[in-house]
């Protein structure tokens, strides 16, 4: 993928890198988001996908942190 | 600011901190085995309080609250923590201090809770727990300048070892070290409207301004009566009418705030290469070895609880079988003595004897949550939960109950949404616990007298098989149609695996069993007592023939009563004594049929039983035990709920009488449903 492109955090490969630049959910998983530490900004790295390929497992302020796919694609990563 | 500094020492505490920070292994490591735990009255809250001493000897007193990663309220366990915390709760004072417990590996994250609770403004002491391991990942803490930035104490610790715990008592002795700290600045205009709302909400408490801070930042305010309610989304419209994000906005200052706190006093040297639990989860969560290893752990899991656990509930059999001889030899012969030998002792044992089992299950249960693995089994599990609308998170009280449900429904307290734990709660005991054994091997035995080792085998995992699929089968109907819902979002820590620490293990363990034991307990005695007079009264006039007492009696009379229902499946009153007796107890059924064929002492491999119940014959001469009865027997079994000590759990867990009742009703009409589908259609397709 081209550096600087934005995209679904759920079509990052393991390995990629980037940051966090948008949320589009309600308010009520956003924050809960937001107070694991993923907040605008952000960088995460795509660590792995789970046997079955969902959930998602991305680090963020140095802690491993799992999500899934349907919520991961709501946020988008500029690509670093 | 505080009229702390004059106050006497600090007595009452209370211990918070995220999941996975070491909180337990700290509290357990102050307080030791003298833990008191309760429920807070009127809710299902767990209330844990620990008593220790301080540094001069003098007592103090420690609540432990659920690790959470955030004060903002999202479920009855939070609501709690935050009302206990802002003196709320009637029925707890509100704690002289908070002990923070932070995970200095993981400092950024876990001070975001820290910054919360200062915001609270109670005196503060931080907890800088497992700084042997962030010291380890090339962390540098200023410890100093740390805590000056808080502007509370900072201990650094290491709770497994007890590094750090005298420091940390040292600090909760010294009245003048106990301060309220420093806040995360907000946006002026945050401020005000928090300031504003605090004043239009109620009279002035020295809390009023923290509790405003709170509801003005929570998205879902169900909690509070609607006047109230208004007025908070007043302010909340405010906030976003001067450009801010009331939900967002103080989430982001904090963590503004903690970055540059981290990054003045935390210096870090070595690059970041993979850790080893990173590199073992390369392995653990890997699509072929991942499978592997998970497979191997359930099956330990498994394998220790009916093999570990044979050789205590053997002994604890025994035990109560010399119990029961002490009492007949003690207590003349009688209608008291049958009470206590036959009724009481009888049906205690028969409960008490899967205390092993639980023992087991909660000992490798713990071992797997507090080395990291548990969060993985969830990870691993969640695509195949989601399929039924549950998370990953419902696996393990799934996995639970084919020890038994009692605990399996008691681990649903970690799923925080509602109606995700109520459909986990409904589909529990459906999965094979191990009170049905009894009844499956009995049943297996009158089936396949002649049968290979292996058949047998295939037969009871076909059983496990139906529980299982038709637990899965109902989540997903419920999901559907009663307890319809978006599948809440899953935010899944996975900490680092750690080498668990035995005490905390054990003390888990321990505390299970004690609640099994009481809860089941006091009500298993109870039902014994009824069932045992059931069984026994009306008693016949002298001189009949003893044979018929059972029919005369209440539970013979019932027996017939039900008899036209489940002609159906193919039972006849005594089959019927078994499941009206088997309502409260499963496993009862193994005895009461034992009782309605007048045998002593029987028990699922007597062979004088199994030849005599298959040698049973109906008034037209044809056999009672056919195949089809055996296993349609079975079938009901597997999914009727028929144990009393899971109504009251599930009672204890919803809150109300209306959720067990329909759990009853609904597997009792699966089960008929089962059973008559066996029997009859094995007919039709000319068995047996």
């Amino acid at each position: 993928m081209n550096p600087g492109s934005i995209k679904p955090l759920a079509e990052c490969n393991v390995g990629e890198s980037g940051t966090v630049r948008a949320m589009d959910m309600d308010a009520g998983p956003r924050q809960r988001l937001l107070e694991m530490g993923l907040l605008i900004g952000s960088r995460i790295d795509v660590v792995r996908f789970a046997p079955l390929g969902d959930p998602i497992e991305i680090k963020v302020r140095g802690y491993f942190l799992s999500l899934r796919k349907f919520d991961a694609a709501k946020i988008q990563v500029e690509v670093l | 600011m505080s009229n702390r500094e004059t106050a006497p020492s600090a007595r009452n505490f209370a211990i918070a901190g995220n999941p996975n920070c070491g909180k337990s292994t700290l509290f357990n490591a102050l307080t030791g085995l003298r833990q008191k735990i309760g429920n807070y009255p009127g809710v299902t809250v767990e209330r844990k309080v620990g008593e220790f001493r301080g540094l001069h000897g003098e007592p103090m007193t420690l609540l432990d609250l659920p690790g959470t990663y955030s004060m903002q309220v999202r479920s009855p366990d939070e609501a709690v923590s935050r009302d206990v915390l802002l003196g709320k709760r009637t029925d707890t004072p509100r704690p002289d201090a908070v002990i923070c417990v932070v995970d200095a590996s993981n400092l950024e994250r876990n001070l975001y809770l820290v910054a919360q609770i200062l915001e609270l403004r109670l005196p503060v002491v931080v907890a800088l727990n497992m700084i042997d391991v962030s010291e380890a990942n090339g962390m540098r803490i200023d410890v100093p300048a740390l805590g000056h930035m808080l502007g509370v104490p900072v201990i650094p610790m290491v709770a497994s070892s007890g590094r750090g715990v005298v420091d940390l008592k040292a600090a909760l002795s010294d009245p003048a070290r106990l301060r309220v700290g420093t806040m995360a600045p907000m946006n002026p205009a945050f401020d005000r409207e928090v300031q504003a709302l605090a004043e239009n909400l109620g009279p002035a408490e020295p809390v009023a301004i923290s509790e405003a801070s709170l509801w003005i930042s929570q998205p879902v305010l169900d909690e509070l009566p609607a006047a109230q309610r208004s007025l908070v989304e007043q302010s909340q419209a405010r906030i976003q009418a001067a450009g801010l994000d009331p939900f967002s906005a103080p989430v982001e200052a904090r963590y503004e705030w903690i970055h540059q706190m981290c990054a003045a006093a935390v210096h870090r040297s070595g690059s970041d290469s993979a850790s080893l639990s990173d590199r073992l989860d390369t392995i653990l969560t890997h699509s072929l070895w991942g499978w592997v290893v998970f497979a191997s752990m359930m099956a330990l899991v498994f394998f220790s609880i009916f093999t570990v656990a044979a050789y205590p509930m053997e002994w604890i059999d025994a035990g109560f079988a010399a119990l029961a001889d002490g009492a007949r030899s003690m207590i003349p012969e009688g209608d008291f003595q049958s009470l206590v030998a036959d009724g009481v002792i009888a049906g205690v044992g028969g409960v008490v004897i899967f205390l092993p089992q639980i023992l087991v299950l909660f000992f490798f249960l713990g071992l797997l949550e507090d080395s990291g693995y548990m969060a993985r089994a969830a990870f691993i599990m969640d695509r195949v939960m989601s399929r039924v609308g549950l998370h990953g998170k419902s696996f393990i009280p799934l996995l639970s109950s084919f020890a038994c449900a009692i605990p399996g429904i008691m681990a649903t307290r970690t799923i925080e949404n509602r109606k995700d734990r109520l459909v986990t709660i409904l589909v529990a005991p459906l999965m094979s616990c191990s009170a049905r054994l009894p009844v499956y091997a009995l049943m297996i035995a009158v089936l396949l007298p002649t049968g290979s080792a292996w058949q047998k085998a295939g037969i009871l995992l076909c059983m496990y098989a139906v529980g299982t699929l038709a637990a899965f089968g109902m989540a997903w109907l419920f999901k559907r149609t009663l307890l319809r819902g978006d599948t809440p979002m899953l935010l899944l820590e996975l900490p680092p695996y750690r080498m668990p620490v035995l005490q905390t293990v054990m003390l888990r363990m321990l505390e299970r069993a004690k609640i099994f034991l009481v809860r089941a307990g006091t009500v298993i005695f109870a039902l014994s007592i009824l069932l045992w007079a059931l069984a026994t009264y009306p008693k016949l006039p002298d001189g009949s023939d003893p044979a018929d007492a059972l029919a005369h009696s209440f539970a013979g009379q019932m027996g017939h009563a039900i008899e036209p229902v489940i002609r159906p499946l193919g039972y006849d009153w005594k089959i019927g004594i078994g499941l009206i007796a088997s309502f409260a107890a499963r496993e009862v059924f193994v005895g009461t049929m034992g009782i309605v064929y007048h045998l002593e002492d029987v028990d699922e491999t007597s062979q004088s039983l199994i030849e005599t119940i298959r040698n049973q014959v109906g008034a037209d001469g044809m056999p009672v035990f056919t195949p089809l009865v055996c296993l349609g027997l079975m079938v009901f079994y597997v999914l009727a709920m028929q144990c009393i000590s899971t109504v009251a759990i599930v009672r204890r867990e919803t809150n109300s009488w209306s959720w067990p009742l329909f759990q009853i009703a609904y597997m009792t009409a699966l089960a008929y449903a089962g059973a008559f589908i066996v029997f009859q259609g094995g007919r039709l397709l000319g068995f047996q």
